[in-house]
């Protein structure tokens, strides 16, 4: 599994790559996280307003820096 | 009636009380006369990075709130819905509650343009996003008076609503780079469904986000404000920006356009060469030549429009923001 956090590196980036970290953790789950800070590349993803999260290329969230736990439910329901 | 508005507007918005103390501070803790010169900067220093430090926090959190009713997906709908001039106007609004910088206001262009919105409309959005914000209003109102704040706004509504018609009429399609056009739409929308609590949670972590992003900006131009507040002759400020120099709105464009700050640390600099006599129309267009174009915003926007539409788009603002200095100096007696 692939997860990719989109944003330029501001704070709220950085606590989402954190969040996605302990989620994944509680979630017993393996993954490899990428950064992607490249406006463009954010774009290629449709998304408008960062931080935003893609598991697997798929987006599941942006604009807002999700908590552990709604990060868990989100890896447990895939 | 009338006195309580004034005492309102004196205590809170412009913070007496806050002018007193530090005043108190100067004199008391650092054993300066605050009508000295270096005790004078201490105080300007103080006081105005106290001030816009809690007018910052206070606005950006009820912004943010308000903003988290429009998350981009859900503009990009209403302005969708609309044609014609009303849909360049609405997003020279809806560009005043959204992101502060002009850094962030170019995802949300892509986003616009790959749905199929006319560039009238992403460009009048673009111009009016970094230019006027609702904080910016509050902290005008602040450090001015409510009439400049509010004709602040006008001509920068104003300014985005004509630049946006005209890169419309002048059909530049085609001199927008293509990989823009073929960026995914997602429709994904998770700003209706946000309890309040989420709500309160969005705003803070904007206020946190934007004020660890802005406060060095707000320092420098802050001390850049205090330097010309108390240390710059005023001879020489008047003889390079007085109102009686043709080319003082023209010299304060050029001097602003290259930089980037956004607006809170804009606002001090402008505050301190009003003070110094200097015309409050080439102190706006200083301000609003800082935070429309920025040669880093510039950069950006490279990547996506070609080099003919972004020249028009700087000639347009720039030209647009030079008009604005001259009108306001001719009329500035109207509102101080």
């Amino acid at each position: 599994m692939i997860i990719k956090i989109l944003g330029s590196g501001c704070k709220k980036c950085l606590a989402l790559a954190e969040n996605a970290e302990t989620a994944l953790q509680m979630a017993k789950r393996d993954a490899q996280i990428e950064k992607v800070t490249d406006f463009v590349a954010i774009a290629g993803y449709g998304v408008m307003s960062t931080p935003g999260l893609v598991i697997d290329e798929k987006v599941v969230s942006s604009g807002r820096v999700l908590s552990t736990a709604e990060i868990e439910t989100l890896l447990n329901s895939l | 009636m009338r006195d309580i508005f004034i005492w309102l507007n004196d205590q809170i918005l412009r913070m007496q009380w806050l002018s007193d103390l530090v005043t108190l501070f100067v004199r008391n803790g650092f054993g300066l006369d605050p009508a000295s010169q270096i005790g004078g900067s201490v105080h300007f220093f103080i006081y105005d990075v106290i001030k816009i430090f809690i007018l910052l926090c206070v606005l950006i959190f009820s912004i943010s709130y308000v903003q988290s009713y429009f998350p981009p997906e859900r503009t990009r709908r209403i302005l969708g819905q609309r044609q014609g001039l009303g849909a360049v106007s609405l997003a020279a609004l809806l560009g005043t509650i959204t992101p502060f910088c002009s850094c962030s206001s170019i995802p949300l262009f892509i986003g616009f343009t790959s749905a199929g919105l006319p560039l009238a409309v992403t460009f009048s959005f673009l111009i009016s996003s970094p230019l006027v914000d609702l904080a910016s209003v509050i902290l005008l109102a602040s450090i001015f008076n409510w009439s400049i704040a509010l004709v602040y706004v006008l001509i920068g509504l104003v300014l985005a609503i004509l630049g946006g018609a005209l890169i419309g009429y002048l059909k530049l399609e085609s001199q927008v780079e293509t990989f823009v056009y073929q960026s995914p739409v997602r429709d994904h929308d998770n700003g209706s469904s946000l309890s309040r609590r989420e709500r309160i949670a969005f705003a803070a972590a904007q206020v946190v986000d934007i004020v660890s992003r802005v406060w060095v900006y707000i320092l420098i131009g802050v001390g850049i404000g205090a330097a010309i507040h108390n240390w710059v002759p005023e001879a020489f400020i008047t003889a390079l920006l007085g109102q009686d120099k043709w080319w003082s709105v023209l010299l304060a464009t050029l001097a602003g356009i290259p930089m980037y700050a956004d607006i809170f640390g804009t606002l001090p600099i402008a505050e301190a060469l009003v003070q110094k006599d200097v015309g409050l129309g080439t102190a706006l267009t200083f301000m609003m030549a800082v935070t429309a174009l920025s040669v880093p915003s510039l950069i950006m926007l490279k990547r996506i429009v070609k080099l003919p539409l972004l020249l028009i788009f700087v000639g347009i603002v720039t030209v647009g923001i030079i008009l604005i200095g001259y009108i306001f100096n001719a009329t500035a007696h109207l509102f101080v």
